[in-house]
């Protein structure tokens, strides 16, 4: 007995040193993990084709991130993020070789590399005030082998070298409030005409001189109507602007520095009247003017006059215009026509004179043409050819060329709003697994393969082959549930208002889908996504009808604005019912009930105070007003400083005839004192967390009871004064509060106040703890606290009789209302980097110990071991202590470069990280978002309860094999020696 | 091994039987001679045969004392071993704790068995099983002492409370900050 014990003991300690280490080798990269590099919706695009070298277009997007992508198929050369505050406002190429952006409001110029992208300068521009800001690279302006680059932001007016990126010179307006709003330069001319509005209401023109900067001439003129929008320079010496009704459209000439103004109204264009708008200012010598829905395109007469010459009654998007070959201009645009696009490039001249008309079949799912950037080349036989890029109202982006979509780019991915998970179908019995899998001659060959790789005798064929077996080894992008859990679906909300599938195993898109509208009307075309719910989930009944999500959105961006509910069929990617609701949505709050086809119960808050539930069953109504007493829902007034509680009152049935309406009762409200304290945070624990155990065993066999509620709320507050920039204020004015809140009750269970301490305040609330990131003044430091929450009334639940015969009340249900007494332990520590987000890892039961997941200001991952954020730490742990997984307490977190999740990658502009727990216990899946996407698998305590892929099945089988023969070898001699022995 | 029986099983044609038969008496055809009494030495006095008798039954009350008291040299050495091996769970004192329960419960199983040879209507076994499922039992209890030091038996609170989930709450509560 003694013996086999001691055998499986030696067993269970070999199979645990088989587990992998913590940190991933080179060629496990990729295995559980991928990354998608994004760049967001385009905002601006530059085509540069360079008679050598490759094809490509430089773009700047929505995402503050300039880009070069590979024209033939859409790859990202290089990229550059640049940050939530650092907002691109132009870009262009000068000297054919650098790539200028203007960002920060027109604060900084840099210059990148463009083949490499690599930043030749950076010049940071003196801004006065705010206001529009332009880029503007003169082709032809050229003295003294410099080529000065033309920047007006904040009331200034720079030339800045494009060589070095030195102040060639700058002019000051700030002084007369001048808003610049285009810069002209005549050819062959050293003298550019720089026109701009005063107070929206009078013209100016300045000639300056454009070496010095000196002003040459100045001419100004006072228009009454006053101007408003965007400006439309239609020639070198004329420009046209709507007035401040938008209903006139005046031509402001200033040839030879006279100003004249010339009034057209749109009535007399259009029979159509309402306010109009001047689409693509960059349109020369003719200008579009949206008026209602119809573009109309004017052309300037030789004395001004405005003459209508096309009109096109669908929505279009139009591009810049474009200088083909001889002297002529070309400009596209972009109709739908049922499920296909048209796109016409015409010449600027002659609007009968169509270059190119190409359909192209486009999915339905991408919604209308924002946007579009068209370049020529030259065919083989000496024509022109275009090719466009298009961005979609899904934001993605498309190269058409030839009548086809060249390559694609889905940008929506680059600004997710929302998350969640969804199983894949199971598996049908009809389709086979095994045919999947190899032979098992193949399936040894493999196995030797990896004996091989393990004992370190594979050539680098060798290598490459265990790598490529590995990548599709197990079927992990199969489109179907698997035993671990770890095939899955992340349910991706973009804020275009598209669902992307996104499956774990490669990361490819199963499906996606833009939200529709429910009525057609013109408030409401596409409505904004706003958060995402599991809505069904078969589980236990209903296991035929298929997982779905609910997506909340609104038509317009005004909280009061009516919300949209859209349900969507997980497997298939189909929307189900989408419905506007006539109410408005403030607050959604998913119910723990479900009804027997376990859809989950929503109510939806609305400005009014009601509350609205969903689904709108006489089922889910039943079990609601069963539950009616136990339902509270609370609100945070960020601005005003106050939490308010609210029970529900009675069914709304007196004001209208919704019996799924109720409405509410203020139960209590918390006000933080507005000269002293400004929420800043506040966290509640993910609902769908699952805790294996109320106890928390420390090393004397004492036990800690866990105060698990969900009914927590952690607040986080910091003096008005500290809740500007880090370190804007000193140690004395800036003082950081939390607060930890019961939202049924509105008691306030904890408060601890950190002197000298400021935001911005990133928190983790998971079981009955929070772990939160702020910073220290007195210290110059970033902190990191942990508060652990323990019951102090069940402590007296000693008595092991009571236990073993079950009479205790540990597991009664309870009440907020049964004033628990609790305490809590906390203790802080330095942590050297500023973090961006925080998340805990999550598994199936909850019993794997937990890490806390920190995105980094570098846009990477770190994993932080929970042991290390322990309250228990001491400076000289016990031994017990010690085996029980303490570590000494040091002042600071370690940051082990090892520990690192994303490895070598970036995850830039970092935005959120989710987690969702895989079937198997010991694993859990990680998946951070921001421009770019990555994910993970992750094993916190190691994979305890499965052998991992690297396990040498082929050395346990020949292990077991010359056993065998060893057993037989051995019996037959020793029948033939006894035999021998017999005989003698 | 059947092999080699069945060769020589078959290989048998004949045999010659040595064995003496001259101790019968029924088969003898050759009288006994004069003066020799076979019944002699059975016939002997009582008087010697009833204290070699008793001789015995000393001596196997002696041996049966020895065999009750044998466990003691054993518990003492098992104390020792269990000193040795700490009191941290790892495979030594696992090993040590696992023989010091399993070596006093199979002697306690063949208590009847290890006393058979002992077995007289003269000698008074009982003190001796006594004593020897006595010692046992402290072999026992301290086996299960060990245990217990070394944390394995649910002794305390904790071992009972660790598995209980949280307990559920009556209310509901859900809210947060305003969508915008």
């Amino acid at each position: 007995m003694a013996m086999e014990i001691r055998v499986s003991l030696l067993l269970l300690i070999f199979l645990s040193s088989a587990v992998i280490s913590f940190s991933l080798y080179e060629d496990q990269v990729g295995l559980m993990d991928w990354h998608q590099r994004y760049i967001g919706k385009v905002k601006h695009a530059v085509f540069h084709t360079q008679k050598t070298g490759r094809k490509r277009v430089i773009v700047s997007t929505e995402e503050n991130v300039v880009a070069s992508l590979d024209l033939r198929h859409g790859e990202i050369f290089w990229r550059h993020v640049l940050g939530t505050n650092d907002a691109i406002d132009g870009v262009d190429i000068a000297l054919g070789k650098y790539v200028i952006t203007l960002s920060s409001q027109g604060s900084v110029l840099r210059a990148w590399n463009l083949p490499d992208g690599q930043m030749v300068w950076e010049t940071s521009l003196h801004t006065a005030q705010s206001s529009k800001s332009l880029l503007s690279v003169p082709i032809n302006l050229k003295f003294d082998k410099d080529y000065p680059v033309l920047v007006f932001s904040g009331g200034y007016l720079h030339a800045v070298s494009a060589i070095d990126g030195e102040v060639l010179w700058k002019k000051d307006f700030t002084a007369e409030g001048f808003e610049v709003q285009r810069v002209l330069q005549p050819p062959e001319s050293s003298i550019i005409y720089v026109l701009g509005f005063l107070h929206s209401s009078e013209a100016v023109v300045y000639q300056i001189d454009s070496k010095t900067g000196e002003v040459v001439a100045q001419k100004s003129m006072v228009f009454p109507g006053g101007f408003s929008g965007e400006i439309s320079s239609v020639s070198s010496d004329k420009v046209v602007v709507l007035d401040s009704t938008r209903s006139i459209l005046v031509t402001i000439g200033f040839l030879d520095g006279v100003i004249s103004f010339q009034k057209t109204r749109i009535s007399d264009l259009v029979e159509e009247s309402g306010n109009a708008e001047i689409l693509s200012p960059l349109l020369s010598d003719m200008l579009a003017v949206k008026v209602n829905r119809r573009t109309i395109f004017v052309r300037i007469g030789g004395e001004g006059k405005l003459e209508v010459v096309d009109s096109l009654s669908d929505e279009t998007a139009m591009s810049d215009s474009l200088p083909v070959a001889d002297n002529q201009v070309a400009f596209a645009s972009v109709h739908h026509e049922g499920s296909k696009i048209h796109l016409i490039v015409k010449l600027v001249d002659d609007l009968d004179t169509v270059l190119l008309r190409e359909s192209i079949q486009m999915d339905q799912h991408r919604g209308r043409v924002h946007k579009v950037f068209i370049n020529n080349y030259i065919k083989t036989d000496r024509s022109n050819g275009f090719r466009a890029l298009i961005v979609m109202e899904d934001h993605s982006l498309l190269l058409l060329q030839q009548g086809a979509i060249v390559w694609s780019r889905e940008e929506g991915l680059a600004s997710v709003i929302d998350v969640t998970t969804a199983e894949l179908p199971v598996a049908k019995d009809g389709v086979s697994v095994a045919k999947v899998e190899h032979t098992l001659v193949d399936w040894l060959k493999g196995h030797m393969l990896k004996l091989k790789g393990s004992l370190l005798l594979a050539s680098p064929e060798d290598v490459a082959a265990i790598q490529e077996m590995r990548m599709k080894s197990s079927g992990r992008s199969k489109l179907t549930r698997d035993h671990n859990g770890f095939r899955k679906l992340f349910i991706a909300l973009t804020r275009a208002g598209k669902l992307f599938a996104l499956h774990t195993g490669d990361g490819r898109i199963v499906w996606s889908m833009l939200l529709k509208s429910p009525s057609k009307s013109e408030a409401c075309q596409r409505p904004s996504g706003i958060s995402l719910y599991q809505w069904q989930v078969p589980h236990h009944h209903a296991m035929d009808e298929n997982p779905s999500v609910l997506v909340v959105g609104r038509c317009g961006s005004d909280s009061s604005a009516p919300g949209v509910l859209s349900l969507v069929d997980v497997y298939t990617g189909k929307e189900i019912s989408s419905s506007g609701i006539g109410h408005s949505v403030v607050q959604v709050m998913p119910l723990p009930f479900t009804d027997s086809t376990e859809q989950r119960l929503h109510l939806i808050a609305d400005t009014e105070g009601h509350v609205h539930l969903y689904p709108k069953t006489s089922e889910a109504l039943s079990i609601f007003q069963r539950e009616f007493q136990n339902v509270y829902w609370y609100t945070v007034e960020g601005d005003g400083g106050i939490i308010r509680g609210h029970a529900m009152k009675s069914s709304c049935a007196g004001e209208t005839a919704d019996e799924y309406c109720f409405t509410t009762r203020e139960l209590w409200t918390v006000v933080f004192p507005s000269e002293s304290e400004k929420i800043i945070s506040t966290l509640t624990r993910k609902p769908n967390e699952v805790v294996h155990t109320q106890a928390k065993v420390s090393t004397d066999q004492d036990v800690l009871y866990k105060y698990v509620s969900r009914n927590l709320l952690f607040v986080a507050t910091v003096s008005p004064k500290g809740a500007g920039e880090i370190s804007s204020v000193t140690p004395e004015e800036s003082t950081l509060v939390v607060y930890l809140i019961d939202t049924i009750t509105g008691r306030i269970l904890h408060r601890l106040s950190h002197q000298g301490c400021q935001g911005p305040v990133h928190a983790v609330f998971s079981e009955n703890w929070v772990v939160y990131h702020y910073f220290n003044l007195r210290a110059h430091k970033y902190e990191v606290t942990v508060v652990e929450i323990y019951d102090q009334s069940r402590a007296e639940n000693k008595n092991v009789w009571k236990l073993v015969l079950g009479k205790h009340n540990l597991t009664a249900p309870i009440s907020s209302y049964s004033r628990p007494e609790m305490f809590t332990k906390s203790q802080s520590y330095f942590f050297a980097q500023s973090v961006k987000t925080i998340a805990v890892t999550s598994t199936a039961k909850g019993i794997t110990s937990k890490q806390l997941l920190i995105g980094t200001i570098g846009d990477q991952i770190l994993a932080l071991d929970k042991r290390f954020v322990d309250p228990r730490r001491t400076l000289n742990p016990s031994q017990a202590e010690k085996e029980e997984g303490i570590i000494p307490l040091t002042d600071s977190l370690p940051i082990i470069p090892q520990s690192y999740i994303t490895h070598s990658l970036k995850v830039e502009g970092l935005r959120g990280i989710v987690t969702a727990p895989a079937k198997l216990e010991s694993t859990t899946h990680v998946f951070a978002y921001g421009v770019d996407l990555f994910y993970t698998r992750l094993a916190p305590s190691k994979t305890y309860d499965s052998l991992t892929d690297d396990f040498s099945y082929a050395l346990l089988l020949i292990t077991i094999v010359a056993l065998v023969a060893a057993i037989y070898i051995t019996w037959v001699l020793s029948e033939k020696k006894e035999l021998s022995e017999k005989w003698r | 091994m059947d092999k080699g029986k069945a060769v020589m099983g078959t290989g048998r044609r004949w045999a010659v039987d040595f064995s003496d038969q001259s101790t019968v008496p029924s088969t003898r055809d050759i009288l006994d001679p004069p003066g020799f009494s076979r019944a002699s030495p059975e016939q002997d006095d009582s008087a010697t045969s009833r204290q070699k008798k008793d001789a015995e039954a000393n001596w196997k009350l002696q041996k049966a004392w020895e065999v009750a008291q044998s466990p003691f040299k054993n518990l003492m050495m098992m104390g020792f071993m269990m000193w040795m091996a700490g009191n941290t769970v790892h495979l030594f004192s696992i090993g040590i704790t696992f023989s010091a329960l399993w070596q006093p419960l199979s002697a306690l199983q063949s208590v009847g068995k290890i006393f058979e040879p002992f077995k007289d209507n003269k000698v008074e076994l009982l003190m001796p099983k006594l004593v020897f499922l006595a010692l046992n039992l402290g072999g026992l209890a301290l086996g299960i002492w060990k245990l217990n030091t070394l944390g394995l038996l649910p002794t305390h609170a904790s071992d009972w409370v660790s598995s209980l989930p949280p307990p559920q709450e009556v209310e509901h509560s859900g809210g947060g900050f305003v969508f915008h």
